[in-house]
């Protein structure tokens, strides 16, 4: 190695965390805003909006109820995934990783299947803004998981050969890895009721 | 979160099926109530504080916050803080102070 990042697998000795999780708190933080920004505008906009349809006017409950399933499911199989590896159990990682990359493609094939839906019936962004607000914060939030499964993905197969040369930064990477994904999670958990039951 | 043997794991991992659970039934609870026949208002409340207790659980258990560095915490509270301030711009644009620079700028 010609660079070595100090402190990536071991606790920093100011902060008491690695650097990788300290770094992927503070992302998340920049996550917040950006995502609070988006809720803001939502407020904004209602707000300010003679008419606001009810969600399910426009958009399909049961889908969203069954992504929603998908999406915790999917968190619930990242931290074990997390776990398998603290108590030593690599094949059990692979599983529960493979369950997480799946999920999230699921997540992603209901929301085709919702937009496809929208546009065959002539709904777009560009309709009113309650469509207009939805297609951003759905279509920035799918962007996540895209990102999620690329990360998750690169940790099930290439990335998972660091295991056997250093565990202990590897356990990092699929923690820091688990924090995003929990985190898209949780604005889906906002996301949900604000959007379609709202 | 530091190392940990094998008896915490496995209670870890009870934890974790149990928030899981606990998630699975709040998302029933606030899809069924959608369905029952409240005031806006009431229907508003009701789906943020349920939003709220299951963003808590997923970061609290899933993402360990109950027991996190000061740092991290720290770091949050900063955050949360600016999001507030985030969530009370529609508020504020309310304030004669605002409309009054919103008339200067247009």
């Amino acid at each position: 190695m010609s660079a070595v990042i100090p402190y990536i697998s071991k606790p920093h000795p100011v902060t008491g965390v690695t650097n990788a999780k300290f770094g992927i708190w503070l992302f998340l933080a920049s996550e917040v805003m950006l995502f609070g920004a988006l809720f803001s505008a939502y407020i904004v906009l209602r707000v300010g909006a003679e008419t606001w349809p009810l969600g399910s006017e426009y958009l399909s409950v049961p889908w969203a109820f069954a992504n929603t399933v998908v999406l915790i499911t999917s968190s619930l199989t990242m931290v074990m995934s997390w776990a398998a590896l603290q108590m030593n159990n690599f094949a059990k990682y692979k599983k529960y990783m493979g369950a997480t990359v799946l999920l999230s493609f699921g997540f992603l094939i209901i929301k085709y299947i919702e937009y496809s839906a929208k546009f065959h019936h002539g709904y777009f962004p560009a309709n009113n803004t309650f469509l207009a607000i939805y297609f951003t914060m759905t279509g920035l939030h799918g962007i996540h998981v895209l990102g999620g499964i690329i990360v998750n993905g690169y940790l099930l197969f290439p990335g998972s050969k660091m295991w056997h040369t250093e565990p202990e930064r590897f356990a990092g990477r699929v923690e820091c890895a688990g924090l995003y994904w929990h985190f898209v999670d949780l604005v889906w958990i906002f996301l949900f009721p604000v959007l379609y039951l709202l | 979160m530091e190392a940990h043997s094998a008896e915490e794991m496995q209670r870890h991992v009870k934890t974790y099926f149990a928030v899981y659970i606990a998630l699975l039934v709040l998302t029933v609870a606030t899809v069924g109530v959608s369905y029952l026949h409240t005031t806006t208002a009431m229907h508003i409340l009701a789906a943020m504080v349920v939003a709220l207790v299951k963003g808590s659980l997923v970061a609290a258990i899933f993402m360990h916050l109950s027991n996190e560095k000061k740092i991290i915490i720290y770091s949050l509270v900063l955050t949360v803080t600016f999001f507030v301030v985030l969530m009370l711009i529609p508020v504020l644009m309310e304030c004669e102070i605002f409309r009054y620079l919103d008339r200067m700028v247009s």
